[in-house]
Formats: structure tokens, sequence, C-alpha cells
């Protein structure tokens, strides 16, 4: 007897977890939104009559004015299709939820999304590598998904319910690759690369291929990590072999400190880039070092497209006189290209938008005409930039 | 000698079938996020149980042990990727009785993990204090920066693709892929939580408490005192490993950043605020770090609108640690203190 109770206290604790999270697992299913979760699967993302469209996005984090800009584009596309009516009579309601930058909080926000909340349409993430965690999920759920400004070519790879509304990265390397050999007629180019982004090694790679095809030399390839605060070592090495320009595929908060601290080494190359030095923090960091430099991007404030003028003069009004960054445009032609979808499906199913945003041809974006090719890519057209201050100035278009 | 036996085996079977009557709940109620959300909930408490050998028991301080979990991730990933490896089939047995094969990744995960555990271990904990700290970290940032330039294993794009196990047909039954990564893993954490269990409460385990309280003591008491922790650490690392391949398996993606500092010093926060030297402290930290984001915070950001989900965990934290400076159990087991509440003295007083 006395056996039998010493044994129950002894194992008590491995008894109590199985407990324990039966209690904390109960207690879930209470604090899910009611209605919500008990959709059928007939009428997946209406309640009532709001369709339900999720969003996961960086909106802390080191990356968090991405996910922010994103957002600001999607709601402010949103709520203006809402106050003309809605679609098919019906609202949109947008469910953001943040991943903080991390990549298997990624893949818990959208399985959140899509088994919790049971939203019939996704929109996500800026960076390639949350895009992939997350892009398998939205597949399995057979619920469309659309990539605002993922470049990696592998996201709309996972499958037929994934797309994107921005070009991929092969393009932007060879758009600045033909910029460098056209436009600025250089010869020998130094590339510094950021080992740690899957997005900096593919615009690299594409930029070095393009660029010696087209006869030029890659006379330098250093690379860094980002999150790293000195480049003098890499920087150094690329000096001693007297390069023309340098293209430096990474994101702006290192692109900043890196052009800071190659003029202080005396470098007078061309500094070339990608869409990830699109940011107001550039210039903030990089100070006037950073003037002259080149990037490509999704669009440019300076267009004097009505659309695009149309576009700023809305944002400023909605954000306090913010200036849309490319990420908020992105975002704006993601959301776009989805409520037209909507409009054009005959039902309001995940398959019928699919089968919609599938057929998109010539949408007149912010971020130019967007066609949605066979591999669920945008083809469309890239801007290349100089940066002056503050601002971008609009130097050429280059067509796919 | 059979009741012995029966003794020793009944109650983590009890647990065991207990966690499997959950997982059947779970499977049958409740959608895909909270399943995903469980499984993290269960690699994460063999994380916790498993450092709390190292940080707690025996006294040293890692903080790297989100590495060894990155070790057991990335093989056992990589195993279930490639058909063969160096001439030897990993994914060995048919697609029948395929959620044997996650057995195999598993034990591979953790055997890799506990090797490099070792090598670590070894020279490290030769030495007396901070070292292993020291030693601990660097080696994590080191095999980082590998795992974001080997090309085999995608690099800073991360390992995408990596399979779950299928459905099981067990006659009339179907078992969802759900509840067959769930089995696996309950499976691994009542292994885990047995296996430490004993461990400390053997003559091993007791060595391992004298190191803790007074290495030269225990050196005098004629304990080999590296070795003894130097076993510590590999037994952790292996677990480590394993709750890794259990990671890798529920989240069907890998990324080097998600094996940053920050993930080791979560786990260091859970076996602080569980107790060092409480098992079952552990267990329910483990779970309340997992569960309070998710379950408590994302609702309640659902509903207010506001974004201070992060600044409401830290302030728990920091709450709990003033309220509770030495965790919720200190050293003592949720066992000790069902019996104390019964008035009953621990087995600790009545030797005395």
């Amino acid at each position: 007897m006395i056996s039998v109770r010493r044994y129950l206290g002894h194992y008590l604790g491995l008894s109590l977890l199985a407990l324990t999270i039966a209690t904390v697992a109960g207690c879930t299913k209470k604090s899910e939104p009611s209605g919500e979760g008990a959709q059928s699967a007939a009428n997946v993302g209406i309640v009532g009559d709001e369709i339900l469209v999720g969003q996961f996005g960086a909106f802390t984090g080191s990356e968090a004015t991405f996910g922010q800009s994103t957002d600001k584009g999607v709601r402010m596309a949103f709520d203006e299709k809402n106050q003309a009516g809605g679609i098919k009579g019906k609202k949109l309601k947008l469910i953001s939820i943040d991943n903080q930058g991390k990549a298997e909080e990624a893949a818990a926000a959208i399985t959140r999304l899509i088994t919790q909340n049971n939203v019939i349409a996704v929109i996500g993430e800026v960076a390639s590598s949350r895009s992939l965690a997350a892009a398998p999920i939205a597949q399995q759920h057979k619920i469309p998904m659309i990539t605002p400004s993922s470049t990696n070519p592998r996201v709309t790879e996972v499958g037929d319910y994934i797309f994107r509304v921005c070009f991929i990265d092969p393009f932007q390397g060879t758009v600045m690759a033909k910029f460098a050999h056209e436009h600025l007629k250089v010869k020998r180019v130094a590339v510094l690369r950021d080992m740690k982004s899957d997005y900096s090694i593919g615009l690299a790679d594409f930029f070095i291929k393009k660029f010696t095809e087209l006869g030029g030399t890659i006379v330098a390839d250093e690379k860094y990590q980002s999150g790293e605060s000195s480049f003098e070592g890499q920087l150094t090495q690329i000096k001693a072999e007297k390069p023309e320009a340098i293209f430096i595929p990474g994101y702006y908060t290192e692109v900043g400190l890196i052009a800071k601290q190659a003029r202080k080494l005396g470098i007078t190359a061309t500094l070339l880039g990608g869409d990830g030095w699109d940011s107001s923090k550039l210039y903030e960091i990089g100070g006037d070092d950073i003037n002259g430099g080149y990037f490509s991007n999704h669009y440019t404030t300076e267009s004097t497209d009505p659309v695009v003028v149309n576009f700023i003069k809305k944002f400023k009004e909605r954000y306090n006189g913010e200036t849309p960054d490319a990420l908020a445009a992105a975002g704006y032609d993601a959301a776009k290209v989805l409520i037209e979808a909507m409009e054009r499906a005959p039902e309001l199913t995940p398959k019928a938008i699919r089968d919609e945003i599938a057929k998109t041809k010539d949408f007149v974006g912010v971020t130019g005409k967007i066609t949605i090719d066979e591999n669920r890519n945008a083809s469309k057209p890239a801007v290349v930039v100089r940066v002056d201050g503050p601002n971008n100035r609009f130097v050429t278009t280059i067509a796919p | 000698m059979t009741s012995r036996m029966l003794k020793s085996w009944l109650s983590p079977l009890i647990a065991f079938v207990g966690m499997l009557v959950i997982g059947v709940v779970l499977d049958q109620f409740f959608n895909q996020y909270v399943q995903l959300i469980i499984l993290f909930a269960c690699t994460n408490i063999i994380l916790a149980l498993s450092l709390n050998l190292v940080n707690g028991f025996t006294g040293q301080f890692s903080i790297g042990h989100a590495v060894f979990m990155a070790i057991g991730a990335y093989v056992s990933a990589y195993l279930s990727l490639r058909p063969e490896i160096f001439g030897v089939k990993f994914t060995m047995f048919p697609e029948a009785i395929d959620y044997l094969n996650y057995l195999v990744y598993a034990v591979c995960g953790g055997l890799v993990a506990a090797a490099a555990g070792w090598v670590v271990g070894l020279p490290s904990l030769r030495l007396r204090g901070d070292y292993l700290a020291i030693v601990t970290l660097g080696f994590s940032e080191i095999i980082r920066v590998i795992l974001l330039n080997t090309q085999a294993v995608g690099g800073a794009r991360g390992l995408f693709g990596i399979p779950r196990p299928d459905a099981l047909a067990l006659g009339p039954l179907t078992l969802s892929p759900f509840l067959v990564m769930y089995v696996l893993a309950s499976f691994w954490v009542v292994l885990t939580f047995l296996v430490l269990w004993r461990l400390i409460h053997s003559v091993h385990g007791r060595a391992f408490l004298s190191v803790r309280e007074d290495e030269i003591a225990a050196q005098a008491m004629g304990i080999n005192t590296t070795q003894v922790k130097v076993r510590a650490f590999v037994i952790s690392s292996f677990f480590a490993g394993v709750a890794g391949s259990i990671f890798a398996h529920s989240a069907n993606y890998l990324n080097p950043s998600t094996f940053g500092f920050t993930k080791s010093v979560d786990v260091i926060i859970m076996i602080v605020l569980g107790g060092m030297g409480s098992l079952s402290g552990s267990v329910v930290a483990a779970l309340f770090i997992t569960f309070l984001p998710e379950f408590v915070l994302r609702p309640l950001q659902e509903y207010t609108h506001i974004d201070f989900r992060m600044v409401i965990y830290s302030i728990t934290l920091v709450l709990f640690m003033v309220l509770r400076p030495k965790g919720l159990f200190g050293s003592r087991e949720i066992s000790d203190i069902a019996r104390s509440l019964r008035g009953e003295r621990s087995a600790d007083e009545r030797a005395s």
C-alpha cells in the first residue's frame, strides 16, 4: 500500500506533465475568436459580409521597416476598395500577424492565419527565406499566397498557389549588370555580398554571370555578414584591385556603413546595389558617402506616370506626409492584384481566386505593368535610381 | 522482481498514454496551428530538460544549447532528404512503417550532437569556472556560420521541403500525419524525462549533484569531476539533438538564423523560470514560455490591435524573477510539492 502511494507521488510530475498540456490546450479553444474558427470548408474566409485576408510580416525586429511599409500599402488598397463598396457587396478585412523576422515564426503565423483565422488568401512576406518557410503551408492548404517583394526564384516554385508581383533575383542582377555595362560603361567591377542573405547571394551570382557575358571583368568577390559593422578588411582587398564600380547587393544598414568606410579608405568607385537599399535609413546611416550610388528598384517616386503620382499623393495624405518606399508600393500592388482577382472570380473560393490571379495580364500597378507568367512570377520592368541625399533620382528604366 | 519492474515502468507508461489521449483530442478538435505549437512545445520541453542536466544539476553554465539542437536538426533533415549517404540508407524502413525512419533520424541527429558535445566539452570542462560559457557561445557561432555557408543544406536560404511522417494505417484506424509526429515527439519527451530522472536518482546522478555543490569536496571523495561533467554534457547534447530533429520534421523548414544566441537564451530562461535542478519545473516553464506568446498574447493583440506582445512577455519574465527568484519550483519537483501539501516528509528528509 505504502509503495503504491510512494510511487504515485514519485512520478506525479510525469502525470502532471500530461495534465498541464491538457489544461493549456483546453484554454486555447476558448481564446479562439468565436465564429471564425468554426467555418465550414465551403465558405472559407467569409464571415458575415466580411472577406478575411491574412498578412504576415516582420513588423518588429531588425527588418521592421519592410513589414510596416508593406502593411501600409496593403491597408491603403483594402480601405480604398471598401470605401468604393467592397467586393460583391462584402467588405475586406485584413488580419496582420507579426513574425518578428524569424523563419519559424513565419511558419506558425501562416498556419494560424489559414487554420485558425480561416483566411481566403494570404499576402506576405518581404524576405524570401520567410516566404519559403510559409509557402509550403499555403500550398498544402490550397490557399493563394501573393508575396509583394520576395525576389528569390525558389519561392514560386513551391507550388501553383504561390504568386509574386515583383521581379526575381536573376532579373535584378541582370539589370544592374546591363546598367553598369551600357550606362556607366565600366569594365572592372568588384562584388561585395552578404553571405547571410540568400537574396544578396542570388543578386551577386546573376550580376557576375551577366556582366562577364557582356565582356566585363569581376576583379574581386568579397563577402560579409549582415550584423557586422566593420568592413575594412574586405574593402582593403577590393581597393587593391582598383575597381571602377562595386556591386553591393545587401540591405541598407550594412550598405550605409560600407559606403562610409569605403570613402574613408579612399575608394572612389561607384557603388551599385539592389532594392535592399531602398529605405530612408540608407542616407541616415551612409550620409553623403552614399550619394551617387545606383540601385535597381521596383518603382521611383519621381515617376510622372499618373498612376504613381496619384498613389504617392493618396499615401502622403493618409500617412502624415510620409513618402511611400518601394515596399509600400509593392504591398499596394499585391493587394490590388488580389482584389482584382476577387472581382473577376465567379465565386469567392480560394480555388477561383487562384485561377484569376494566374490570369492577371497587363495590370497597371504602381510598380509597373504586371503580367503573371506561367511560373507565377511577375514580368515587369525595373527602374534604376541614383541616391541623392534623402531622395532617389530616377535614372532609367530597364525592360525584361 | 516483477513488481519492482512494473513499478519502474508503469508511471512513464501512464504518462505516455496520457499524452497520447491528449494527442487524439488535439487531432480531433484542434486546428493545425495549435498542433504546430504543441509540437514546438515538445521540442522546448526536451531542450529545457536536457539543459537542466548541465546547468541545473551539474552546476555548469552552457549558453550555446541551441547549437546542439541545430546539429540534430540539420543532420536529421539531411538524412531524410537524401536516400543514401556514403552508401548507407538511412531511410531504411518501407513506407508502411515510415515513422520508424524518423526514430532513426532522431537518434542519428542526437548522436552527432552528442559527439559535438564531447568535442566541445572535453577540453573546456577540464577547467573550472566560466570557460564552458565562452566556449559554447563561440562554438554555436562557428556552427551557425558553417551552416550559413554550406550550400548542401541551403545556406542562408534555408533548407526546405523537409518531409514529415505520412499518415499511418493501423487496421481500421488511420493516424493523421500530425498524430504520428506527435506520438514520436511525446515518446522522446517521456524518454528524456525518464532517463534524466533515473540518472539523477542514481549513483551517477549523485556525482552530478556533488560537482554542483562543491567540486573540491567531490574530488576528495574520489569522483572524477571532469568525467562526470563531460558525461552530463554529452547526454544533454544528445537530447538537444533529438529535440532539433523533432523541430525539423514539424516545421519542415530550417534556417540557421533560428538557432542563434536568442534561442539558447530562450532555453536558459525556461530552466531558470522553472527552477534550476527541477525537471518538472523545466517542463512547466517550457510549456509556459511556448504558450504565453502564442495562445495568450496573440489573441490579446488581435483583440486590442496594439502590438505589445513582446513587452508583456518581458514584463512577465521580470515579474516572475522578482517574485520567485529561485524559479517556479526551486530545486524541488512537482512530486515533492504534492507530498508536502499532503503533509508528508520528502525522501531526503526521511533519509536524514
